[in-house]
């Protein structure tokens, strides 16, 4: 008798705390699915004004002269995104990849703990802190010497047209690039250290330098993880607010310039949102543009992910065999 | 079980500390709460050197206010006199804390219009259909200032105290992309005896709702025809010089002072007492009486003088740009704080918080406008002060009367 | 021979910034340092003297409410996903994944949304409630990650000797894991800490110390942008001041946390 109902009550404890677990592990999908009803939500006034259109129209005209309604489309933010993503990548990919092998494989052991430690400092600077020292420092670095470098030597290209006061599309990008490397580098070095064993040994067994062995056995191996790599930086970029914010220049434009002030999608939402002047098509807009973000960052993290794990499942695949 | 190496030590230290730090962050606040004022802080000093405000006549408030928290938002245009204010009041009523946070004239309209701040703040004069919108919100003057042009010059051998001639066509051409060099024959006419450079120029705009904007677009629609059907009034009109190369957006009148500061060859538009803190140019504007005009208290002053009139409580919308008068400053604006009439419209409000916010706008409009001229803000007409004090009169909560006086 | 000389160039030229913004951080940021500015409430626009205790006050606020928000349900919720795998637990983790890469201005407009707008006011529960809906899936995973590397004998042992689920998992599990979870939680509140976006439709800013947590509120971070992008050479400095106390808190957080996880050992066997 006694025994039953103490089992009992040894039933009911756990169950009550397993509870606690559930909930708990419900936050996570309740929160997604939250952001995307509330954000979805705010985004139907905008999508029943413009439709499709929003995304390809390049006007961005918020308060128009004679109490019209607003004419908002979303092209120069997404292709100001696109461009600064674009210029970051083009000079983080390179330098992540030379930190990654670096950490990973061509550093003297001693190094290798330093080194880890000096990246993951630079990955733990505030967005904020960048975007002041950039403000202060890199935009009046980038006028001064880069931009009219450039334009001494390359400025009958349409990319550096225009006066260059140091804000805009190529000094976000910098700034992008500064930010994605310490996370494109980690990522990059997971991947290259999953590499098995047996790649590095088979290449060296057979007579190759340590760099051989690098470039012919663990690159290949490690592409697919490269490639998430730069998936999942590319996603951080996009979406990479303050920093940007505060040097891009704030204009919606599309011009193949490089030096002229832009905007990205983050940076329109975080300049414009509290501004939004009484119309609800305008604050729509800027929830449109939210969801845009959302699904881009859900798109980049997704394939980045599946790209790990594929590479992953071939890791241990060939460590097995 | 296993056993831990001890070195792992320092990392629940370093979270306990955190907390502890964390939690007795929070206490001290709770306890400035409830007890003392919020710090005091020397006001403004910065311009003229002045010395700090003298202390208030002893017209005291009642010492029974249960402290309350009010939350202002919107135009940068007015903020540095506004915040001035809100100090200089928490010093007198401890209990009553004003938080004012700038966030654009078209942030001020939408937040009171959404509800979710106790009072607004705008430049630009709502339209009839933002009225619509907002039922039962009134405008009311609390100050005006004046729009200075503001450019930089310094790395050409140009200094910030040498004075720049311009025209309400040459600015209107600048921001419509079509005068893209600074010696532009048009600009170099108006300034035979400075040589100004063979830069373009970079026309720095704001970026987000401005009633600062908003009052620069109304000037140059009164004097250029183009502008008028090009671009047209509003607080953030399509810039043309966007289209072109030189256009650069900021964020509030601080932001576009700070572009000006650090962008050289750049020309902006900001409230008078943006450009004197950061010793940018100022340029003179010509104004209908045909006389280059410096945005001055006076000549401000001047152009409230003539272009005021004298408007019914009921809709207290001035334009006071391209104001006649030889020396009349053309680029003047009123700027205005947005209320609900009847204040329990806002589910924030309650009997405490209106009347507090009734007698701080009360004060504004009168001991506040003490502070002005020190900021490069003219004092409001004592006629605009009547006008207010109707209107101030007039503001209920369920309604009750909130000011008796 | 050449490819180590590159490599080594490359991580050179990533220290480079880094250098530069702790040097910049430390040379500016020094001078406005004193005891003012720890004390007093930041000046009006242009004023002059002030200091930032309201910031500092802000940011502590907002991150304790996000960590008593993030904390405990992300350590649950890793938990959760550690001990009883299936299929719902995968889909957790990849939701969880999908949203420490949800770009943080997309959480201020969803909070905004959630709180501000419903509510109708700004207010500092609602930035702290911003920052622990980031803190939940970064702890969740941390917590997840540090679990599964609890060897499954002690596991099994435990429940074994006939402990119920829910006591190995308090007792033996999680003080195992305890240095992976705390470290989690750390770097969780260092990286929220440093977070701007999801306060600016939040917490809004304020110029006085905070009155409550349903009053806006200001922060390091939201002072920092606002001061960088004034045009006052004392509002800059005083940006670079904020950026020194933040960069110092962030920064000493992440290495305490990091030296001592490198030297801790999981109760492997």
């Amino acid at each position: 008798m006694h025994d039953s109902s103490r089992a009992r009550q040894r039933a009911r404890l756990p169950n009550f705390f397993l509870i606690l677990l559930i909930i708990a592990a419900f936050a996570v999908p309740v929160i997604v699915f939250l952001m995307l009803y509330e954000i979805g939500n705010g985004s139907i006034d905008a999508m029943r004004a413009f439709g499709l259109s929003f995304l390809v129209g390049s006007d961005w005209v918020p308060n128009p002269a004679n109490g019209d309604p607003p004419i908002l489309g979303a092209l120069p933010a997404i292709y100001g995104s696109i461009v600064t993503t674009t210029i970051s990548l083009i000079l983080a990919v390179p330098i992540s990849l030379g930190v990654a092998l670096f950490q990973s494989e061509l550093s003297p052991r001693v190094l290798r703990a330093p080194s880890y430690f000096l990246v993951e400092m630079l990955a733990a600077v505030p967005s904020v802190v960048y975007g002041l020292w950039g403000l202060l420092f890199l935009v009046p670095f980038m006028r001064n010497y880069v931009d009219s470098g450039l334009k001494a030597t390359l400025g009958f290209l349409p990319l550096f047209y225009g006066p260059a006061s140091g804000l805009g599309m190529l000094t976000a990008g910098v700034i992008l690039a500064i930010m994605i490397i310490p996370y494109g580098s980690s990522v990059m070095r997971e991947v290259i250290i999953a590499v098995p064993r047996s790649q590095r040994e088979a290449s060296l067994a057979l007579g190759a330098t340590n760099w051989e062995t690098i470039k012919t056995s663990v690159l290949p191996f490690a592409r697919t993880g490269i490639i998430a790599a730069v998936v999942l930086a590319m996603g951080r970029a996009m979406g990479e607010t303050m920093a940007v914010t505060m040097v891009i220049g704030n204009v919606a434009r599309i011009s193949p310039s490089l030096f002229l002030p832009a905007y990205t999608i983050p940076s329109v939402i975080a300049n414009e949102f509290t501004e939004v002047a009484g119309n609800g098509v305008y604050l729509s807009a800027l929830f449109e543009l939210g969801l845009v973000l959302f699904a881009i960052a859900f798109i980049m993290n997704l394939l980045g992910r599946v790209l790990i794990a594929r590479m992953a499942f071939r890791a241990k695949g060939e460590t097995a065999a | 079980m296993s056993k831990q190496p001890t070195k792992r030590n320092i990392v629940p230290i370093a979270i306990i500390v955190v907390v502890i730090v964390a939690v007795i962050a929070g206490a001290v606040g709770y306890q400035m709460m409830t007890s003392t004022p919020a710090q005091s802080m020397t006001t403004n000093q910065m311009i003229t050197g002045t010395q700090s405000m003298t202390t208030q006549p002893a017209q005291s408030m009642t010492t029974t206010q249960p402290p309350v928290t009010i939350l202002g938002a919107g135009a940068t245009f007015p903020a540095p006199l506004l915040q001035t204010w809100t100090v200089e009041y928490n010093k007198l009523n401890p209990a009553v804390t004003i938080n004012y946070n700038p966030i654009g004239s078209g942030g001020g309209i939408q937040q009171i219009t959404a509800k979710t701040v106790d009072f607004g703040a705008s430049d630009a004069p709502l339209s009839d259909a933002q009225m619509q919108n907002a039922t039962g919100l009134v405008l009311m003057p609390e100050t005006l200032g004046g729009v200075a042009i503001t450019y930089n010059l310094q790395t050409y051998g140009i200094t910030n105290s040498t004075t720049l001639n311009f025209t309400g066509d040459v600015l209107a051409g600048i921001y419509m992309g079509q005068i893209t060099k600074w010696n532009d024959a048009k600009i170099q006419t108006l300034n035979p005896n400075v040589k100004l450079p063979d830069t373009a120029i970079t026309a720095v705009h704001r970026s987000d709702g401005s009633g600062t904007t908003y009052a620069f677009a109304d000037y140059l629609s009164a004097v250029n025809s183009d502008w008028k059907t090009i671009v047209g009034v509003s607080t953030s009109p399509t810039w043309p010089v966007d289209k072109t190369a030189g256009g650069v957006g900021a964020k509030g009148n601080a932001g576009v002072a700070g572009t000006v500061f650090q962008t050289p060859a750049a020309i902006g538009y900001v409230d008078v007492i943006y450009a004197m803190g950061q010793h940018l140019g100022i340029g003179a504007v010509k104004n209908p009486a045909g006389n280059f005009i410096l945005p001055t208290l006076d000549t401000i002053k001047n152009a409230a003088t003539a272009a005021t009139g004298n408007p019914s409580p009921n809709d207290l919308r001035l334009h006071i740009v391209n104001a006649a008068g030889s020396q009349s400053y053309p680029i003047a604006t009123y700027t205005y704080i947005l209320v609900y009439r009847d204040m329990s419209a806002l589910p924030n409000m309650s009997k405490d918080k209106a009347q507090a916010l009734a007698k701080f706008l009360w004060w504004a409009v009168h001991d506040g406008q003490s502070y002005s001229s020190a900021l490069i803000y003219v004092p409001l007409p004592s006629n605009i002060v009547s006008a207010d004090e109707q209107l101030l009169r007039s503001l209920t909560y369920q309604g009750q009367q909130l000011i008796t006086q | 021979m050449i490819y180590v000389a590159l490599a080594s160039f490359a991580f050179l030229l990533a220290l480079v910034p880094l250098i530069s913004i702790l040097y910049a951080t430390l040379l500016q940021g020094y001078a406005a340092l004193s005891f003012d500015f720890f004390t007093k409430v930041t000046p009006p626009i242009g004023g002059t003297g002030g200091g930032i205790l309201n910031a500092i006050e802000g940011s502590f606020v907002m991150v304790g409410i996000g960590s008593i928000i993030g904390v405990p349900i992300g350590v649950f919720a890793g938990a959760y996903l550690s001990e009883y795998p299936g299929k719902f637990a995968y889909y957790v983790r990849l939701l969880a994944e999908v949203l420490t890469g949800v770009p943080s201005i997309v959480t201020g407009i969803f909070v905004y949304e959630l709180i501000v707008a419903s509510q109708h006011r700004f207010s500092a529960l609602a930035g702290g409630v911003a920052l622990g809906f980031m803190m939940i899936p970064i702890v969740t995973i941390s917590t997840n990650e540090s679990l599964k590397l609890v060897s499954s004998s002690i596991r099994e042992g435990s429940l074994a000797l006939g402990i119920s689920r829910s006591k190995t998992l308090i007792y033996v599990l999680l003080s195992t894991a305890r240095s992976g979870v705390i470290t989690g939680v750390a770097l969780s509140i260092a990286r929220v800490m440093g977070e701007t976006a999801p306060l600016l439709f939040t917490a809004l800013g304020s110029q006085f110390l905070m009155t409550g947590i349903n009053d806006p509120a200001s922060s390091l971070t939201l002072l920092i942008f606002d001061f960088a992008t004034s045009p006052y050479e004392n509002a800059h400095v005083f940006a670079w001041g904020a950026a020194l106390v933040l960069l110092f808190m962030v920064l000493s957080l992440n290495m305490i946390v990091r030296a001592a996880s490198r030297l801790k050992v999981t109760g492997t066997e």
